[in-house]
C-alpha cells in the first residue's frame, strides 16, 4: 500500500512538469514577447526595453528560461507580477481563503443536496419525484453558473431586496456577514457540481438495486433504509466520487467565472485580471497552480478509493 | 416456432436487401424521433438555432447594431419582444444574431477539436510503440488543465480583440483534443485487432490509407457523439470567455457578452437584460445535450461515461 502511495506521487511528477511545460510553451506564443507587447505603441526607448528584457531573463535561450523558472517554482518563487510589482506568492496568498472557502462550501454544498436527492430518483425510478429530480440535474448541466449567480442575485433582489456585501469579511472577524456574501456563490457553482453527482448516484444505484445481494438482502427481510444505504450504495459511490473528482475541473472553471459575478477578490478574479493587464508572469504561475490542484485532487481521489472500498489493494 | 422466427428472418433478409443507404438513414431517424422522444425535443432546438442563424437577418426584426438613443433600457412590448438595451438596441435581434456567433464557434472549435483528436486516437492506436506513448502522455497533461483554466491561458497568449475570434477558436479547441483522442484510441484499439484491417495490410495498402480509409470509418460513432457532445461545451465555453471578456468582442452580438456589462450593472431597472440571453445559452446547451445523449444511447450503448 505505502509503495503504491509512493509510486503514485512519483508518477504525478512527469505530469506537473508536463504542465509546466506546456504552460511555459503557450506563454511563449506571445507573438514578439511579452516586454515588446507591453510597450506597443509607446515611444520607450530600445535601451529600456532590453533592460527589462535582461531583467526578466528574456534575452536568455529558452531552455535556460525554462530550468530557472523551474528552479524558483522549487523554493516556491513564483515570481513578481509585472503589473503589481508585488510578489506572485503574496498576491495569491491574500486571495487563497476566499477562493478555498468558496469551493469547500460549494462541494459540501453540492454532495450534500446530490447523494441523497439521487438515491431518491433511484428508489423511486419513473415517479414525479424522480422527473423532478432528473430535470433539475439537467438543467445543472445547460446553464451556465455565472448566469445562475446573476439569477440568485436578481431573485433575492426582487423578493427580498437584498443583495450579498460587496466587502470580504473574514469567516473568523463576522461569520454571519463572510456567509451571507458566499451563499450565492458557492450555489451557483455548485449547481452543476450537483447535478451531475446526482446524475450519477442515481444511475449506478439503479444498477446496483438490481444486484442479487440486493435481492438478498430484502429477502432476509432487512428494512428497505438498511438495503439502500448499507447494501446498495457503499457499492454505488466509487463511480460517484469518480465524477465528483473528474468535474471538479468545472469547479474551479465555475470559481473562475462566479467571482467575476459577484466581485469576489479570489484567485479566478486575480487570473482574469491578470489577462487583462497581460501579466504573464502571474497568468503563467495561476495557470500551473490551478491545474497543480486539479492533479492533485485527482490523486488523493484515488487514494479515497483504497479507503472507501477495502476489496481494491493497489500493489 | 422455427416457421415463425424463420419468417422473421426472411423478413429482416428481404428488408435488408432492399434497403438503400438513404431508407437505411431515413428509417434510422424515423426510428430515433419515435423512440427517444428528449433526443427528438434536443433535435428540434437544434434545428430551430441553426434556423435562426440561417435566416437571422430575415428573422430579426431590427439591426442588431443599431443604437437608438430614445429607446434605452425599454422593457419587452409588442414592439421590442425583449425590450431594448442601455443602447437602444433591440434584444430579441441582438439574440437572433448572436445564435450565429455561439453556432459559428461551438461548430468550428467542435469539430476541429474533434478531428484532431480523432487523427491523433487513431494515429495512436494504429501506429503504437513510442509514437502512441508520447500521444498519450501529453494527452494526459492537457487533460490536467481545467478546461477553463487553458482557455484562458491559450487567449492571453495569442491575445484577444475585435478581429480576433480565430484567437476564441483556438481556445475553445485546444481542450477538446485530448479528450476525443482518449475516446476515439480507445475504441480504435479494437478495430485495429480486426482481419481486415490485416487484409488490407496484406494487399498492400500504406499505413495512411488504412487509418482514414479503414479504421477512421469504424470509429466514426464515438467521433460523432463526442461532437455533439462537445457542441454543449463549445458553446458554454465561448459563453464564459466572452463574459470574462476574453472572448468576443463588441459589436459582435454574443450571449455571454450580453450578459457583461449592461446585463449585470441595469440588473434591477431592466432584468429581461440579465434574463433573455441566459435562457439562449441554457436552451442551446440543453438542446445539444439531450440530442449527443439520445444519439449515444442509439448509435453505441457501450459508450456510457464519455
Amino acid at each position: 500500500m505505502r509503495r503504491y502511495v509512493v509510486g503514485r506521487l512519483l508518477l504525478m511528477i512527469p505530469t506537473l512538469v508536463g504542465v509546466a511545460v506546456i504552460t511555459f510553451v503557450v506563454m511563449r506564443l506571445v507573438p514578439g514577447d511579452i516586454v515588446a507587447l507591453r510597450y506597443a505603441g509607446s515611444n520607450v526607448p530600445q535601451d529600456i526595453i532590453d533592460k527589462e528584457r535582461a531583467l526578466l531573463g528574456l534575452d536568455k535561450p529558452m531552455v535556460e528560461q525554462f530550468l530557472s523558472w523551474m528552479g524558483s517554482l522549487a523554493h516556491l518563487d513564483f515570481g513578481q507580477s509585472l503589473w503589481t510589482g508585488n510578489s506572485i506568492m503574496d498576491e495569491v496568498w491574500v486571495r487563497l481563503p476566499l477562493t478555498l472557502e468558496l469551493a469547500v462550501i460549494a462541494s459540501a454544498l453540492a454532495v450534500v443536496i446530490a447523494i441523497p436527492l439521487g438515491i431518491v430518483a433511484a428508489v423511486k425510478q419513473d415517479s414525479w419525484i424522480d422527473y423532478a429530480i432528473r430535470i433539475f440535474s439537467v438543467g445543472g448541466l445547460a446553464m451556465p453558473s455565472f448566469w445562475i449567480g446573476i439569477m440568485l442575485v436578481l431573485g433575492t433582489l426582487t423578493f427580498f431586496g437584498w443583495a450579498p456585501p460587496l466587502v470580504y469579511t473574514s469567516f473568523f472577524d463576522d461569520p454571519v456577514a463572510n456567509l451571507s456574501q458566499l451563499v450565492l456563490p458557492a450555489i451557483s457553482v455548485g449547481y452543476r457540481y450537483s447535478a451531475v453527482s446526482m446524475r450519477m448516484t442515481r444511475s449506478t444505484l439503479l444498477d446496483v438495486l438490481r444486484e442479487d445481494y440486493v435481492r438478498t438482502a430484502r429477502a432476509k427481510g432487512l428494512r428497505d433504509t438498511i438495503v439502500v444505504v448499507r447494501h446498495a450504495l457503499r457499492n454505488a459511490l466509487l463511480p460517484v466520487i469518480t465524477v465528483v473528482s473528474l468535474e471538479f475541473a468545472f469547479l474551479i472553471g465555475g470559481l473562475v467565472v462566479t467571482e467575476q459575478v459577484f466581485n469576489l477578490n479570489g484567485i479566478g478574479k486575480l487570473l482574469v485580471d491578470a489577462v487583462a493587464h497581460r501579466d504573464y508572469p502571474l497568468i503563467q504561475a495561476l495557470v500551473l497552480l490551478l491545474s497543480a490542484v486539479f492533479v492533485l485532487v485527482n490523486f488523493a481521489v484515488d487514494m479515497l478509493y483504497v479507503v472507501l472500498d477495502p476489496r481494491i489493494r493497489y500493489s | 416456432m422455427t416457421a415463425v422466427s424463420s419468417d422473421a428472418e426472411e423478413l429482416a433478409r428481404k428488408r435488408y436487401l432492399e434497403s438503400t443507404p438513404r431508407r437505411r438513414f431515413v428509417r434510422f431517424w424515423r426510428e430515433f424521433i419515435r423512440r427517444r422522444p428528449l433526443g427528438a425535443f434536443g433535435l428540434l432546438l437544434m434545428i430551430v438555432m441553426i434556423f435562426s442563424a440561417i435566416f437571422a437577418d430575415r428573422i430579426a426584426p431590427y439591426d442588431p447594431t443599431a443604437l437608438s438613443f430614445k429607446d434605452l433600457l425599454l422593457p419587452p412590448s409588442a414592439d421590442h419582444l425583449m425590450g431594448t438595451d442601455n443602447f437602444g438596441r433591440d434584444v430579441f435581434s441582438r439574440l437572433v444574431y448572436g445564435s450565429r456567433t455561439a453556432l459559428l464557434l461551438g461548430f468550428t472549435s467542435s469539430i476541429v477539436g474533434c478531428t484532431f483528436g480523432l487523427a491523433l486516437g487513431i494515429i495512436g492506436a494504429y501506429v503504437g510503440g513510442l509514437t502512441d506513448q508520447l500521444i498519450q502522455r501529453l494527452m494526459d497533461v492537457l487533460i490536467s488543465f481545467p478546461l477553463i483554466v487553458i482557455a484562458i491561458a491559450v487567449v492571453a497568449a495569442l491575445g484577444t480583440g475585435e478581429d480576433k475570434i480565430g484567437n476564441v477558436i483556438a481556445a475553445i479547441t485546444v481542450p477538446i483534443i485530448p479528450r476525443v483522442a482518449r475516446v476515439v484510441r480507445s475504441s480504435a484499439l479494437s478495430v485495429v485487432q480486426m482481419p481486415y484491417i490485416e487484409a488490407a495490410r496484406s494487399v498492400g495498402s500504406g499505413a495512411v490509407r488504412i487509418m482514414f480509409r479503414h479504421v477512421a470509418p469504424n470509429v466514426f460513432a464515438p467521433y460523432l457523439i463526442m461532437m455533439t457532445a462537445f457542441l454543449g461545451q463549445a458553446i458554454l465555453l465561448e459563453a464564459s470567455l466572452s463574459f470574462l471578456g476574453l472572448g468576443v468582442f463588441e459589436p459582435t452580438p454574443s450571449w455571454g457578452l450580453m450578459l457583461r456589462g449592461a446585463g449585470m450593472q441595469f440588473l434591477e431597472r431592466a432584468p429581461w437584460l440579465a434574463i433573455a440571453p441566459g435562457v439562449a445559452i441554457s436552451l442551446a446547451v440543453f438542446g445539444f445535450n439531450l440530442f449527443g445523449d439520445s444519439l449515444r444511447d442509439a448509435l453505441d450503448p457501450r459508450l456510457r461515461t464519455a
